[in-house]
């Protein structure tokens, strides 16, 4: 036999040099720089918002009120009316906009079909999205406010409004992903429609439905627009909903930033620091009951 | 074609012992019956204007396993889909022609598409389990027909579990997720899913295609336990697979229109198992079962 190499043959694995290496350094460098350049703004909200309002944050702050006149300093009294506002108001908007996104976003996608019905609702719904905040309170003022008068209701229903469209796409986007073979499986044991729906459909996709029906929630629980012509925005708690002026936090963040005092200012920030604190709690108990229903998906 | 065919199908000399001990077939003790489940007649479904398959005539017995074999696109999906009016799901699907069940015909107006699949219930090529645990799988069946007796409930879930010999593998996790098991129990799942409404027949869609041969096996070896109880179509592309179970065999194929290249499939031959691919009266049929794809 001929002469063998000594020794296996020497083999490179180290990265080919070329266009290829330096494509895929450059498309990194792009992502991570993007990712820096979004998370940049973010921070120094966050950062800004803690630093100048996290001294006036108290329990009393929290809790107690009439809100003060402006003129008084950051320590006396507290936000308690418009804690306890956007509570009752974004609470009472999620009850009346999540339940009736996520059964719109089942018939544009369950039931609709190709129909013409489906196409124009979902048509109309996108729309609304693009429908400003504002517009969206002189609406509720003309058509609820002028016969009724100013509450947390009114506000709510602006929210609502706003939250609906918002609910209805993120919800169809999610039953849309649930495969047609969890639904022919329901069927082929002889389920009706709604059965499927109800028992196979809608807990497949109910982590989704649950994410975004609560980015809405939180959407709305920072709108300011729409409460400005619905809520008449007062100093008083007034724990109920349905009647009566009412007040919220982003309302007094608007009322209170735009006040030359420096208390005024103090407790905006301070307000501003809660409302960044209710969404985040929020966020966190979502996550928190999708991951129960979502506990069979993997 | 169509004369032969028909022959075939009626003229079958039912219960006949040499047929079925050419299949040797572990505890194959069924009842031998006459008893029609199906009685399928120049039966053609379309979707839209899209002719599928068309001239379908076959006659399915009750407590046999019945296979349907033919290569791909021969509509033998589309004829096992008719059977328990899934195909009513697919936007413009018809079916045209008669389809009896039990002497009922399946599309007559005034028929329940639930309550025929309540009686005929299915088995899909990939394995569906719902995202739900182990238990509520089985008893999501039951649970619709009103069944909400916790001891009953039990009893049907490990009963149902058993009979797809997945019971032992799973007794200890039955609050896990249907998702967490492999291809092979996710699919053995899906049968133990099936058998908990008690069905009268199961239409199994390429139930094993998906599976390697052991878990095949473990199927295959259940159907032979269920058909004493129920009333099986098969559709495989696994020619082994169905002299292996089955007591009869359809061979369906292609027929190509040369000018449009619309394809569209019929039934070629019926008859049981042992004779299809032992002494097959078509050419077509020869062609294909020898492994010569016609």
């Amino acid at each position: 036999m001929t002469a063998v190499t000594a020794g296996p043959q020497k083999v490179d694995l180290h990265e080919a040099k070329g266009w290829r290496r330096t494509k895929n350094r450059i498309m990194t460098t792009l992502f991570v720089t993007s990712f820096v350049l979004v998370i940049i703004p973010l921070g120094f909200v966050l950062f800004t918002t803690i630093a100048k309002g996290a001294s006036v944050i108290s329990w009393q702050f929290l809790t107690s009120g009439p809100i003060p006149p402006n003129v008084s300093p950051a320590s006396e009294g507290g936000m308690g009316p418009a804690v306890l506002g956007t509570i009752e108001i974004t609470a009472v908007a999620t009850a009346l906009a999540v339940p009736l996104g996520i059964l719109g976003a089942i018939y544009l996608n369950e039931y609709g079909g190709r129909g013409w019905l489906a196409a124009f609702l979902g048509f109309m719904s996108d729309v609304m999205t693009g429908v400003p905040s504002i517009v969206m309170g002189l609406f509720l003022f003309s058509i609820w406010v002028l016969h009724f008068g100013f509450s947390g209701f009114a506000g709510a229903l602006a929210l609502a409004c706003l939250m609906l469209p918002i609910v209805i796409r993120s919800s169809y986007e999610m039953l849309r992903l649930v495969p047609d073979s969890l639904r022919e499986g329901s069927y082929a044991l002889g389920a009706t429609k709604s059965r499927v729906t109800v028992t196979v459909v809608l807990p497949a996709a109910i982590g989704g439905i649950v994410s975004g029906a609560l980015l809405a929630v939180a959407r709305a629980a920072g709108e300011t627009a729409p409460l400005l012509f619905t809520i008449l925005t007062v100093t008083a708690a007034n724990p109920n909903v349905f009647h009566g002026p009412n007040t919220s936090l982003p309302s007094q963040i608007f009322a209170n930033a735009s006040s030359p005092y420096v208390g005024a200012q103090d407790r905006g920030w301070g307000a501003a620091l809660t409302l960044i604190a209710i969404c985040f709690i929020l966020m966190i108990a979502a996550r928190i009951v999708t991951a129960r229903f979502a506990r069979y998906s993997h | 074609m169509e004369q032969f065919e028909q022959e075939t199908v009626t003229n079958l000399p039912r219960a006949e012992p040499t047929t079925r001990q050419q299949v040797p077939l572990p505890g194959a003790a069924a009842p031998l019956s006459s008893e029609h489940v199906f009685d399928i007649r120049n039966t053609s479904v379309y979707y839209g204007s899209f002719r599928a398959v068309t001239d379908v005539s076959l006659t399915i017995y009750e407590h046999e396993i019945t296979a349907f074999i033919g290569p791909s696109g021969c509509g033998k999906t589309t004829v096992l889909r008719s059977l328990n009016r899934m195909n009513d799901l697919v936007v413009g699907a018809r079916v045209e022609g008669d389809i009896r069940y039990r002497g009922e015909p399946l599309y007559s107006k005034d028929v329940s598409p639930i309550a025929v699949r309540r009686r005929i219930g299915m088995v899909f090529q990939k394995p569906n389990p719902f995202p739900k645990s182990i238990y509520d799988n089985v008893a999501y069946g039951p649970r619709i027909n009103g069944i909400h007796n916790k001891a009953k409930l039990n009893e049907i879930v490990e009963r149902s579990l058993r009979q797809a010999a997945l019971w032992d593998e799973v007794k200890d996790r039955l609050g896990k997720s249907g998702l967490s098991l492999s291809g092979g129990q996710a699919q053995r799942l899906c049968i133990a899913r099936t058998l908990a409404v008690e069905p009268d027949v199961v239409l199994m869609d390429e139930p094993a295609s998906a599976l390697d041969p052991i878990a095949t096996g473990a199927i295959e070896d259940l159907m032979q336990e269920i058909k004493q109880r129920y009333t099986i179509v098969i559709v495989t592309h696994n020619m082994q697979q169905a002299t292996r179970v089955s007591d009869r065999t359809a061979f369906y194929s292609v027929l190509i229109n040369p000018e449009s290249d619309v394809r569209t499939g019929v039934l070629v031959e019926y008859a049981p198992t042992a004779q299809l691919f032992g002494d097959p009266h078509d050419d077509r049929t020869k062609a294909y079962v020898s492994g010569r794809m016609g």
